[in-house]
């Protein structure tokens, strides 16, 4: 068994409301140095042993569900 | 004719869709839910509806891209039926790669709902052609997650195929090139995020949207 993360953010060059909302609000409590801000997701999960190539399996878990890559990049991490 | 309206869990404007089209038409409407695998036959109309599918957990309606349903949907339009997806059921065709781009959360990060005026920005098409002259029409907008997102190929590539049907004219969410619908390159799938099925008598504020669904019929 395995432990899987995987980070959800929005590309580069597409607008990051929530980041955008999330730093004037750090800015406006005074940490003023705080700058590209942004919100994404991170979704965990368990994967068996019975799964040989995990990191080849998320991947394509990621193209199929979990991100959807005309907006959005994503980071594996298996431990 | 018929046309038959997508169930998903948590749709919540397929009721209204039903009503709206069998009173703007008089054609028979079926409801069918999103664990079937197959469709009623003979359907010249198939719409995703508006709601918030699966909660719109993970993306809007990127769970019910992958329902059973889905699979029948895109045989169907492969097939020539025509599909319009509203709201959430635009988010879906995105998802389910029916239609190019993405819907992301609202620019000013606020839910949008309020009547809104388009304009028909192409009137050449199975869903417009009804509207004839008339270049400004008014339908009801609700949503969160309706600001339109397209990369700068695929942007170029749309409007160069005269697949941006409708345009805010003032445009409430952010949306790239104040697009408020388009369709497929090959012209039988919309998606749109007002609503037409709020938008279909009179008494609702507006009629125009009974005009998009008897376009549908009248190009059937």
């Amino acid at each position: 068994m395995a432990k899987v993360k995987v980070h959800v953010f929005l590309k580069p060059g597409v607008l990051d409301v929530q980041g955008k909302a999330v730093e004037g609000a750090l800015h406006g409590l005074g940490w003023a140095d705080v700058s590209n801000a942004r919100v994404g997701k991170m979704i965990e999960f368990d994967i068996g042993d019975g799964v040989e190539d995990k990191a080849a399996e998320v991947k394509r878990m990621c193209e199929t569900l979990l991100a959807n890559t005309v907006i959005e990049s994503y980071r594996i991490e298996v431990e | 004719m018929s046309a038959a309206v997508i169930v998903f869990p948590g749709s919540n404007c397929d009721r209204d869709c039903k009503v709206a089209i069998e009173r703007s038409t008089g054609e028979q409407v079926e409801m069918v839910w999103h664990q079937e695998t197959e469709l009623p036959s003979g359907l010249d109309l198939i719409v995703l509806p508006g709601g918030f599918s699966y909660g719109d957990y993970l993306r809007c309606g990127a769970m019910a891209a992958l329902s059973p349903v889905m699979q029948a949907v895109k045989k169907a339009a492969d097939d020539g039926v025509a599909v319009v997806g509203i709201c959430n059921g635009f988010q879906i065709l995105c998802e389910a790669g029916m239609l190019p781009g993405a819907l992301l959360r609202n620019a000013g990060l606020k839910y949008v709902c309020k009547p809104i005026a388009l304009t028909v920005a192409n009137g050449q098409t199975r869903f417009t052609a009804g509207y004839q002259g008339q270049r400004e029409v008014v339908m009801t907008q609700g949503n969160g997650d309706g600001n339109y997102f397209a990369d700068a190929e695929t942007l170029a590539r749309i409007e160069g195929e005269g697949q941006v049907v409708f345009r805010y004219v003032d445009n409430p969410n952010g949306s790239v090139a104040d697009i408020a619908g388009i369709q497929n390159a090959r012209g039988n799938v919309l998606g749109l995020m007002p609503h037409p099925d709020r938008a279909f008598e009179e008494e609702l504020g507006s009629a125009d949207g009974a005009t998009l669904f008897r376009s549908v019929f009248a190009a059937a």
